[in-house]
């Protein structure tokens, strides 16, 4: 069988594609099989998903359009969203409002639990540690339904997440 | 260390080794990593990502476990090279791609792997044989300490290790463990069981990575969440959902035995003897065979051919190992025979 897209080589992979329920066959050469792999990843990919994601937290219609720019990279907000790649770590500040609630979306969570850096000073490992240990008796006391102490302990995490803001 | 001297042998992780080695094929664990204010792979000009190349490799040079180890420049290699290292799981299709400024460095067994400069500045693995979170952490956990202790991590207090992708943000960790779940397929309880670890925020896919079918009844299971658990939690998950699978494979596969016994063992044995036979064998029918013969193996059907053999076989049968093994370029049905060759001589076939 003949490939059908250069008609010389030999086809050997075999795509079914599904479009509009309507299902076609296509017999490909291992060149023509690649080209048309980096077509498809091109009209889908994680950009669109994660654009479908960020749209739910689109500013309402009348908000004025800012364009935000990250300062250290020059990677704008739009970008992102066209391409689903942040350009450096500074881009989570830069984007700070927005992508909290995209982390949300993705994780169920915008908190980092787990390990830091052995890199960083010792009044900062302590802050991490103790905003960690923080969090998870939050988790815990909303699941007892504790909600008196759920309330302190969010209060305490507000404090010491304020604590030392620039 | 060259990349020739891996043709003639097979990674840890294959050695079929390790807890649950029979129906767990392999654990990995993956952490990304990214160096403060430089900017991501995909935004850096090309004097930057060489820039942070160098910087990664001096960390790298530095740790024990990576005492000689292999470093490839991925716009020195050629495509069956590149594909080799693809089929070997030590790197991925987009670290191949746009070859500039990345690197791979591997260690001597193969446990060790980091891609330099793919999505993120680092993306370090680790992949043992066998079912073993704990050990594997263990490891993957030094290194990144090791690491840390020279490069400047981009962190966050509140959104932990900063990647390229939201997705990855938090720990920056990805656990999956490849599993071989005939029974399951062929008891067609399949779908039920990867429709629940897809509730519970966990992704499926095939052996031969992202993207793939499963074929083989292969199927490498990993947790999609990184932010707001921590490692050892994630760890944990992991842990108990695929002692679960593992369970419910046991289970459909003392099912089979006892209910069809002499249809089953008639299928590993025609899988057994096509495979010892064939002089012309695609890749694809030989994955599905390989898997009959794996379970004949597990099962104490086939005594003859050890798990590793096998093992190996899924690896090496793919067109570019074949291609390496061979040492030139191969058509698509010249390594149909080949491929076939290569089996025959393995199981001591004709």
């Amino acid at each position: 069988m003949q490939c059908d897209i250069c008609g010389k080589k030999k086809a050997t992979v075999h795509l079914t594609e599904i479009v509009d329920e309507q299902m076609s066959e296509m017999h490909l050469c291992e060149e023509c099989a690649r080209e048309k792999s980096v077509q498809m990843e091109q009209q889908f990919g994680l950009a669109d998903l994660l654009a479908g994601l960020s749209d739910f937290n689109k500013p309402a219609k009348d908000a004025p359009k800012v364009n935000l720019r990250c300062p250290n990279c020059e990677m704008t907000y739009e970008d992102f969203r066209k391409f689903g790649r942040l350009g450096c770590s500074e881009c989570y500040t830069s984007f700070e409002s927005h992508l909290a609630v995209l982390l949300k979306k993705i994780h169920g969570s915008n908190h980092h639990l787990g390990k830091a850096p052995i890199k960083i000073p010792q009044t900062e490992r302590k802050k991490i540690e103790s905003l960690q240990e923080l969090r998870s008796q939050l988790l815990q006391a909303i699941q007892m339904e504790d909600f008196e102490k759920a309330a302190g302990l969010r209060d305490k995490i507000r404090d010491l997440e304020n604590k030392g803001r620039k | 260390m060259h990349l020739s001297d891996f043709v003639q042998r097979t990674g840890e992780w294959l050695k079929g080794t390790g807890s649950n080695s029979d129906i767990v094929i392999s654990t990995r664990l993956r952490l990304a990593r990214n160096l403060a204010q430089k900017p991501f792979p995909n935004k850096a000009k090309k004097k930057e990502l060489f820039e942070i190349l160098s910087l990664i490799h001096g960390a790298i040079e530095r740790i024990n476990l990576f005492k000689d180890s292999l470093f490839l420049k991925i716009n020195e290699l050629d495509n069956v090279d590149k594909q080799f290292l693809i089929e070997r799981h030590l790197m991925s299709h987009e670290h191949a791609a746009n070859p500039e400024g990345k690197a791979l460095v591997v260690s001597r067994e193969e446990v060790l792997s980091v891609m330099i400069n793919e999505e993120d500045h680092i993306r370090l693995q680790v992949m043992q044989s066998g079912f073993n979170l704990n050990e594997t952490w263990n490891i993957i956990n030094a290194v990144d300490d090791s690491l840390s202790q020279t490069l400047d991590f981009a962190y966050s207090i509140n959104w932990g290790f900063l990647t390229a992708c939201p997705t990855n943000t938090g720990t920056a960790m990805r656990g999956s463990v490849m599993l071989h779940l005939p029974a399951l397929v062929m008891t067609k309880q399949i779908n039920k069981v990867l429709s629940a670890i897809a509730k519970l925020s966990f992704a499926s896919r095939g052996f031969y990575g992202e993207g793939t079918q499963a074929s083989g009844n292969f199927y490498q299971i990993s947790n999609q969440v990184s932010l707001g658990q921590s490692e050892q939690d994630v760890i944990q998950n992991i842990h108990g959902l695929i002692r679960q699978v593992i369970e419910q494979e046991e289970q459909a596969r003392q099912a089979m035995l006892v209910q069809n016994r002499s249809l089953l063992e008639d299928k590993i044995f025609r899988a057994f003897g096509v495979l010892k036979s064939a002089h012309i064998i695609s890749s694809q029918e030989t994955i599905e065979l390989l898997s009959m013969v794996r379970l004949g193996i597990d099962l104490q059907v086939v005594k003859d051919v050890d798990r590793k053999s096998i093992n190996e076989l899924f690896i090496t049968i793919q067109p570019a190992h074949l291609q390496k093994i061979e040492g030139k370029k191969l058509s698509s049905s010249e390594r149909d025979i080949k491929r076939a060759d290569l089996i025959r001589q393995k199981l001591g076939g004709r």
